[in-house]
């Protein structure tokens, strides 16, 4: 007979795992990242490859040289859904030296100076390319149109339907707001009418169906998602009713990095609140902010800042929302 | 008709794995050495009246309750006392026990061990002080694991009041099918165990809980309990832990028992296993002292796993070796299930009053994963049932940061396993919350002892 292993109870596991949850996101990431290939070429593919590439590469070479882990953290697949949420997040225009910059910002200083997986406070791919857009302003709004299959860097620009909203706010024309895609080519993409923007956020519907894998795959719950799309769609609601220079809500929503953002930046495990209640809270403020900055800021879109802003206010959402105790619901 | 009822705050859902639904119960045979711990139950270890060489019969008693929460312990075999002295029980300490050879098959007289079915009205008799006086001296406990003398419970303290008796036949543990045996073999006596603990209470209200992947037993009760208006099967929806007193009586009776030191009677309820309302019965009507019980002999790499009526005090080493020995290689041996049982340091080990399975839990599945670093993904937080952040508590008890956990409620914590299971990176979790907890409790006796 063999020994007998001692433990503590329980003696079961689910079969859960990081792994299982970093490449269920990435999975649910797949439909965008096909749709981007339609629509901008061979330019997504280079980029989403150069940035998935770096991040990995920076990810083993921090472990091993300056952590000294030997643990293979590249394999649990959180630097790979780094590096495509980055890859998601720019022009398809950009150069390769750029987004390796970006790539070294996102794992370098925004996960791995923190202590690697987990212990992070801001977003990774968000903090990448707010560095980027801030470092290279140019290039970084400068976003090709869709269509054009074949070209990288010379590859035309445009506007993008946030572009369009803001003018039509500074110059209080609304007529400005003629020239948006309608909303069915802004939730299928917006490439019949010429429409423009980062690699990742082009389609809603295929984010949308992401979202749907991962609620299924249980990877996320529909708090965060569903709290910050709903803010955003009452309060461009409520400003469009009361001065049409503000554009409708159904565009609002779908246009810009709004999906994006709420189904796979603000839903990171390791920078959102960890109760149901914070989560709402959280996803309120998101929306608000992202109102806030989209029609009030110099930056045409909001997203990135209002998620980030929000990151550092998750470890104050923890300490005071709590969950509700058993035994403290109202005796019926 | 019921919709069906749960809990309301996080719960899981394990693999069922329950093997031996359908295995019908079979007597083991008599032990050839039976071995008898001290402390069966909850409450002060049991006083041996016993000494070496004493002739005990089925049913002697041989050690007597050591305090009021305490209960008696009777001999399960016929026999000479060999000694009286120190063995590794399940809780893997060497605790003192009595051993007894065994020699023939003799019972106590006085003990009815014909299958007539007493009913209540049969027995008018019988009175409330009564019947807990018969339970208490049948070193009745709870059969459903944490062995809580039974009696005690049916005293509740003056500042509350009893309303109603909670039949817990949720058995949501994976692996063990120890109570639905009981149930379809022995449903008429349950019933009249439950009367009977209605009776002892005082109260005109019965539930049995049972989930409904047991629609058999579901269906049986049903039948059982339609001559009795007062009593009502309750169908539960399957989901881990629902056997836990707190959860069982939200899921029945839609109230939440506040946190420690509030118990289920502060909301009305009295929370009382299958087996124990059998044993009820068997003690009141037959005058059987608690000695033998219905338990689960399981595990996937086990020839014939089964369900056996075992008279305590056997070796667990017996059981195995009925199912067909211990599989090769290294296993896990646990008294309970996977979720909330112990992992024993000795096959060795006897049954007793609260051993409702011996699970055998073999290859890959016996040994923990290695720990990742937490992502923060929160499932812990949804799955805990008692409405906790089992991260923050486990990391908190890691860091001995006492006053932070306290403030967090880990006194609440009612030690399921739903985190741990759950954890995609297989932290320790309920490891460190027990380390927390346990020193927690220290300090709050500490505390009121001063004042």
């Amino acid at each position: 007979m063999g020994k007998l292993i001692v433990s503590l109870s329980p003696h079961a596991h689910g079969t859960d795992s990081v792994e299982r949850n970093m490449y269920g996101v990435i999975i649910a990431l797949l439909p965008a990242l096909i749709v981007s290939f339609f629509y901008f070429g061979i330019g997504s593919l280079v980029v989403c490859a150069a940035s998935v590439v770096s991040c990995v590469f920076f990810e083993w070479l921090i472990n091993r040289f300056v952590l000294k882990s030997d643990r293979l953290t590249v394999c649990d697949g959180s630097a790979i859904l780094t590096g495509l949420l980055l890859g998601f997040n720019l022009p398809s225009n950009l150069p390769v030296w750029i987004i390796v910059l970006g790539a070294l910002v996102a794992i370098g200083v925004a996960k791995m100076t923190f202590g690697g997986l987990g212990c992070n406070v801001f977003n990774p791919a968000l903090v990448g390319r707010c560095f980027l857009l801030v470092s290279f302003p140019a290039q970084m709004t400068s976003w090709p149109v869709v269509g054009q299959l074949g070209s990288y860097l010379d590859a035309e620009t445009g506007a993008t339907p946030l572009s369009l909203m803001k003018t039509a706010i500074k110059t209080g024309d609304a007529s400005v707001l003629n020239d948006l895609p309608d909303s069915l080519h802004l939730l299928l993409g917006n490439n019949a009418m010429g429409g423009a923007g980062t690699i990742g956020e082009v389609c809603a519907l295929a984010l949308i169906i992401g979202l749907v894998y991962m609620l299924w795959k249980k990877i996320i719950t529909w708090h965060i998602p569903v709290s910050i799309i709903a803010t955003v769609f009452v309060v461009s609601g409520l400003l469009h009713l009361a001065n049409p220079v503000y554009a409708d809500p159904v565009a609002v929503v779908l246009s810009g990095g709004l999906m994006l953002g709420a189904i796979f930046m603000a839903t990171d495990y390791v920078t959102s609140p960890m109760t149901h209640k914070g989560q709402l809270i959280y996803g309120v403020a998101i929306g608000l902010l992202t109102v806030l900055i989209r029609n009030w800021g110099s930056y045409p879109e909001g997203m990135s800042f209002a998620i980030l802003i929000m990151n550092a206010f998750t470890p104050l959402i923890n300490t005071y929302v709590k969950p509700k105790r058993f035994g403290e619901v109202l005796q019926k | 008709m019921n919709i069906i009822r749960t809990f309301r705050i996080g719960g899981i859902h394990p693999e069922e794995n329950k093997l031996t639904h359908e295995v019908e119960t079979v007597a083991a045979p008599l032990p050839k050495q039976a071995i008898f711990p001290l402390s069966q139950h909850i409450g002060a270890p049991a006083k041996p009246v016993v000494k070496k060489g004493d002739r005990v019969k089925v049913g002697t008693m041989i050690a007597e309750a050591g305090g009021f929460v305490s209960a008696p312990i009777f001999s399960s075999v016929s026999g000479t006392v060999v000694k009286i002295d120190a063995a590794v029980d399940a809780t893997g300490y060497r605790t003192p026990v009595i051993i007894v050879n065994v020699e023939g098959d003799e019972w106590e007289e006085g003990i009815d061990r014909s299958d007539k079915l007493e009913t209540v009205e049969a027995h008018p008799e019988l009175t409330p002080e009564g019947i807990v006086e018969s339970v208490k001296a049948a070193g009745v406990t709870g059969m459903g694991g944490a062995g809580f003398p039974t009696f005690v419970k049916l005293c509740p303290p003056p500042t509350a009041k009893a309303e109603c008796v909670i039949i817990n036949a949720v058995e949501c543990e994976p692996y063990i099918t120890s109570d639905y045996r009981l149930m379809m073999e022995h449903a008429d006596e349950i019933v009249v165990g439950l009367q009977l603990l209605m009776k002892a209470a005082k109260v005109d209200r019965g539930y049995i809980g049972i989930e409904v992947n047991k629609p058999k037993a579901i269906a049986l009760l049903t039948e059982k309990v339609k001559a009795d208006p007062r009593i009502e099967v309750v169908p539960l929806k399957q989901r881990y832990p629902q056997g836990g007193e707190k959860q069982l009586v939200d899921a029945v009776i839609r109230r939440q028992v506040p946190a420690p030191p509030a118990i289920p009677v502060n909301v009305g309820a009295i929370v009382q296993n299958v087996g124990t309302a059998f044993a009820v019965y068997q003690a009141v009507m037959k005058h059987k002292p608690l000695f033998e019980r219905y338990t689960t002999v399981t595990g996937k790499r086990l020839a014939h796993p089964g369900n056996f009526l075992v008279r305590m005090g056997t070796p667990m080493r017996e059981l195995i070796d009925l199912c067909g020995g211990m599989p090769e290689g290294d296993n896990k041996l646990l008294a309970g299930g996977p979720m909330m049982g112990k992992a024993l340091t000795s096959v060795d080990v006897p049954v007793c009053k609260g051993t409702n399975s011996v699970t055998v839990i073999s290859d890959s599945e016996a040994r923990r994963k290695p720990a990742d670093p937490c992502i923060r993904c929160a499932k812990c937080v949804s799955v805990c049932p008692m409405g906790l952040e089992p991260y923050l508590l486990a990391t908190a008890s890691a860091k001995q940061m006492w006053d932070k956990v306290e403030a967090e409620c880990i006194t609440s914590c009612i030690e399921c396993g739903s985190c741990q299971y759950t954890c995609p990176s297989h932290r320790p979790i309920l490891d460190n919350i027990r380390f927390g907890k346990s020193k927690v409790m220290g300090i709050i006796r500490a505390r009121n002892a001063k004042k």
